[in-house]
């Protein structure tokens, strides 16, 4: 059973934009995280009025688990415009859960260049992490049963499902 | 039987042995993959950790030099640690038999054996052998198959043509020899193209070549009209004993290559040729580093292509 939960991600937004705002000084190259993490990182950019364009990474080639379970056979390319050696990069993501999405991106994020440094934004931080990973932004954090799953949905309207886990993987 | 060679009870594929008993979804998936691994050649670091800890073996009972090299640096730009082997004939005459060979570096530890050899099957017979932990592509054998140059054809394909099912693609030459031709047709069956033709003198056509779904011509002019894909291939002057043609230059004059009769063909057809190239013999010079030819990027697709092969049979199985 999958249901749409009652927060409005446009307030999530909007604090998201009030919190990020002091970031503009570093002139930070945005990189959002194949699919939900880019479709909220088009909308940041915008917010936040940055000229630059905004990257996007597909981490698929990166999970930690291709000898387990193989290609995604829907893998999206990869593609980060600008040059982000000694850049400041704001890496955007939907949920933290684990870390290990957020690991992978960040081993990708090192085979384009060495970044100056790293900040991480989720639309939502929940429990269960499995790595020394936390966010720096949050728009919220949510404790849910280990067999429950969040994800968001869009990208033409974005809200937030929370359903019982598919068989399979997750790594979030 | 085949089929089930080269795929897991779950649909994964396994094995590649030739494009003979693959899936469309399988050929489709095998392009889209390496369309993502060729924009890696532009990056800082231009390596992929997905096969790291993988160890593969490049097995090559007969010679190779673009075939060996494309594999080697497909499997090192995905981090694999790499082995190349050339046994020849040397390891045989010391009384080891083919299936010895494997067993010893499979006790190694092998995760992926890339085998070429000169006869027929080889790659089946290592796969049926193998436990389930190890994988085996066919780098060409005999005059079977060679099924990635076919996937690394139609990759080169996709990137200059729209359409597979409005294409009309000649290949010519020394069909009866070529292991290339026979993957190439199965490949473009596969994937729908409108009409395949073979172009050679009789006694270069396999007898019943129809049967592959293919149209026969022994007359170059006719059989480049209004193609839109020109596939040459090498004439194969070690594996002919006896005398197929009349002589080189005669062969060169009736179906060589040359901007005469290529303009027979349609006027964006591209020219491809899996290399290596008999400038004057199959093709002349003019054509093959003409503005047409597509020769170069097929070298450089092939990279993209194993990458994706490899990356398919090596990865788990789950539903990701």
């Amino acid at each position: 059973m999958t249901k749409k939960i009652d927060v409005d991600v446009s307030v999530l937004l909007d604090k998201l934009v009030t919190d990020l705002t002091p970031l503009l000084a570093i002139n930070p190259v945005i990189i959002g995280i194949h699919t939900g993490g880019s479709w909220l990182a088009e909308i940041l950019h915008q917010r936040l009025a940055i000229n630059e364009p905004c990257g996007s990474l597909d981490i698929s080639f990166y999970r930690d688990d291709f000898s387990r379970i193989g290609l995604n056979p829907e893998v999206k390319a990869s593609d980060i415009p600008q040059d982000i050696s000694d850049r400041h990069i704001l890496l955007i993501d939907d949920v933290l859960q684990t870390g290990r999405t957020i690991r992978a991106a960040m081993n990708e994020i090192f085979d384009y260049g060495r970044p100056a440094s790293i900040h991480l934004c989720v639309l939502v931080e929940r429990n269960g992490h499995e790595l020394p990973i936390q966010a720096d932004y949050c728009g919220m954090t949510l404790d849910l049963r280990p067999d429950q799953q969040i994800k968001l949905t869009g990208p033409e309207k974005l809200s937030l499902m929370v359903g019982d886990l598919a068989a399979g993987d997750n790594q979030s | 039987m085949r089929q089930h060679l080269q795929y897991t009870d779950n649909g994964k594929l396994r094995h590649f042995l030739s494009i003979e008993g693959l899936k469309k979804e399988t050929l489709q998936q095998i392009l889209s993959t390496a369309d993502k691994f060729t924009q890696f050649g532009q990056r800082d670091i231009k390596k992929l950790p997905l096969l790291r800890g993988h160890t593969v073996v490049n097995l090559f009972f007969e010679n190779s030099s673009r075939t060996r090299t494309t594999f080697e640096i497909a499997a090192k730009r995905l981090s694999a640690d790499v082995i190349n082997l050339n046994p020849g004939t040397s390891s045989t005459s010391k009384g080891e038999t083919l299936l010895d060979t494997v067993n010893i570096l499979e006790a190694m530890h092998t995760d992926l054996f890339v085998i070429r050899h000169a006869k027929s099957g080889v790659a089946e017979l290592i796969a049926r052998h193998v436990p389930d932990h190890v994988h085996i592509i066919n780098a060409g054998d005999g005059q079977h198959a060679h099924p990635t140059q076919a996937m690394l054809d139609m990759f080169t394909i996709r990137q200059y043509k729209s359409t597979f099912n409005e294409l009309r693609v000649a290949i010519v030459g020394d069909i009866l020899h070529s292991r290339v031709a026979r993957s190439q047709i199965h490949a473009l069956n596969t994937l729908g193209v409108h009409e395949i033709r073979v172009v050679a003198p009789n006694s270069l056509l396999p007898s019943q070549i129809e049967r592959l779904g293919v149209h026969a011509y022994n007359d170059l002019q006719q059989g480049l009209e209004g193609v839109d894909v020109v596939m040459m291939l090498r004439l194969q002057k070690e594996r002919m004993q006896n005398a197929y043609i009349p002589s080189e230059q005669e062969y060169f004059n009736l179906y060589g290559l040359t901007t005469e009769s290529l303009a027979a063909a349609a006027e964006d057809a591209i020219i491809m040729h899996p290399g290596p190239i008999n400038r004057g013999l199959e093709i002349s010079s003019v054509v093959a580093d003409g503005p047409r030819s597509v020769i170069l990027p097929q070298v450089t697709n092939g990279i993209a292509v194993r990458m994706a092969v490899m990356a398919m049979v090596l990865g788990g199985e789950g539903n990701g």
